[in-house]
């Protein structure tokens, strides 16, 4: 795997030539990984939100990315957006996972916006350069995100109220619009939900608890209580169980598990670096970390073809509801999240003990020390085993085509 | 077996295991059941119900939400297949 591999297969584009685009969508990817990896140890140090990355990010038209051009974005296709995550989860983690999380939200907005609040909305993402978080998970629903305790109530005049205690919203402090999951009124039952976006002036976040976490520092994802009055043509008309099935969910597990094989690239190039500096002092005789660095490729390529895969296979489903809506999908973008986050936790474990004490020393050009606290999160954010029940419970009905 | 056996045997399965915050009995047959509170927990649930009630399976492409979104799709599904 080179440096550029990550980037050389972005399918082919609309109305320009595919090199042209192609080396377009590198470009900005790779503006947007160069300040990453300015700031990435500040980020980390600090626990801080990675603003001039975003602010990078923004300033490329990558927020909008995948906004119809038509309405002011980029156009990008799930390929595009996830190559662009690979890119910059080989430079800071939280970083890209910022951009993950809020891509999931934007292509909730472009693929179901269907009010024309909505729609002015999703344009006003792309021409003011609006970040999006989400609320998807609540106190007591047991990390299962297709239930809520929380309802919208009317107040009259076309608007509505919704208080919500949220256990955890990403960057919630520094989002211009969240995305929220609630019950459609007091009376409906858990799982019939709605989701709604709540612009920052129409919210009032009270945070319980901070985040001083082993990594993904800069994701900032504190707990919070949210009240929000709202427009209720901010509300989707379409169920959020459509929305989930068809977008959040997929496109999240698709984003995330890109920028995961980011930072897996980014070991494995690391380790790679370090065994062809000691084979270098050595010609004539294979170093013994060389065996490591092949068996670490086992991982990698099996990694880097199971995420591209599901990204291919997302790509291939994208018109089509029913195929969205189908049991193999879900359980295939299920095991794409546990594969893709052992897989990192891994891939960059192993890649460390390739490199040795300089890998795990805090201060060297070659540590991976940020990375290997990093690795950890993907298995923890939703956790595994919970993933790993709901499948669990649809195979007890899958005949097992896949 | 005639389709209002067929819906009769179906309500019995969803009044065992599809959670329904109404009583499957009486729902509509054209009713949401999603809408009535059955989580897709639930509706796995209830599909194993109805494979041991009427010794079925359910074919890969008809596990959909479509499939099980009311009583008389249920019905529909469960009759399709002991036609096939």
């Amino acid at each position: 795997m080179t440096e550029t591999t990550v980037l050389t297969e972005t399918p082919a584009s609309r109305g320009e030539e595919p090199e042209d685009r192609a080396e377009r969508v590198a470009a900005r990817a790779e503006a947007v990984a160069r300040v990453a990896r300015e700031f990435a140890a500040a980020v980390d140090e600090e626990g801080r939100f990675p603003r001039e990355a975003i602010d990078e990010a923004r300033a490329q038209g990558l927020l909008a990315a995948p906004i119809a051009e038509t309405d002011g974005g980029l156009g990008y296709s799930i390929t595009e957006l996830c190559r662009m995550l690979e890119r910059v989860g080989r430079e800071c983690t939280s970083t890209a996972m910022i951009l993950a999380m809020h891509h999931s939200q934007v292509l909730c907005l472009t693929r179901h916006a269907d009010t024309d609040h909505l729609r002015d909305f999703t344009r006003r993402v792309a021409s003011e350069g609006l970040l999006l978080a989400s609320a998807t998970t609540e106190v007591n629903i047991g990390g299962n995100t297709r239930t809520s305790t929380c309802a919208v109530r009317p107040i009259g005049e076309g608007r509505v109220v919704l208080h919500k205690t949220c256990p955890v919203i990403s960057y919630g402090a520094y989002a211009d619009a969240i995305l929220v999951t609630a019950r459609r009124s007091e009376d409906a039952a858990s799982s019939d939900q709605v989701l709604l976006v709540v612009e920052a002036a129409d919210l009032q976040l009270e945070r319980q608890r901070g985040w001083d976490a082993l990594g993904m520092r800069g994701t900032c994802s504190e707990s919070f209580e949210l009240d929000a009055t709202t427009r209720a043509d901010a509300m989707f008309a379409t169920l959020f169980e459509t929305i989930s099935a068809q977008t959040m969910l997929p496109a999240a597990h698709c984003l995330w598990a890109s920028a995961w094989l980011g930072m897996a690239t980014q070991a494995g190039l690391t380790a790679r670096s370090v065994v062809q500096k000691a084979a270098r002092k050595t010609p004539g005789t294979t170093p013994p970390s060389a065996l490591r660095l092949a068996e670490l490729e086992v991982q990698l390529q099996s990694m880097t073809d199971v995420v591209r895969a599901s990204v291919a296979r997302y790509e291939a489903a994208w018109e089509d509801p029913a195929t969205c809506e189908s049991m193999q999908f879900a359980i295939a973008m299920n095991t794409l999240k546990v594969s893709g986050a052992e897989a990192v936790r891994r891939i960059v474990g192993d890649a460390l003990v390739i490199v040795g004490i300089t890998g795990f020393a805090n201060r060297s050009p070659v540590s991976l020390a940020r990375l290997y606290r990093d690795s950890i999160g993907p298995s923890l954010m939703v956790n595994n085993d919970r993933i790993l029940q709901h499948t669990a419970t649809m195979q007890l009905v899958s005949r097992g085509q896949r | 077996m005639d389709s209002t056996a067929i819906e009769t045997t179906v309500r019995e399965v969803l009044a065992e295991q599809g959670k329904l915050s109404e009583d499957a009995q009486s729902i509509a047959a054209d009713a949401d059941l999603y809408r009535a509170g059955m989580t897709s927990h639930a509706s796995v649930n209830v599909m194993l119900g109805l494979e041991d009630e009427f010794d079925i399976e359910f074919p890969e492409e008809r596990l959909t939400k479509a499939t099980f979104t009311s009583v008389q799709s249920i019905t529909d599904a469960v009759e399709a297949i002991q036609n096939d």
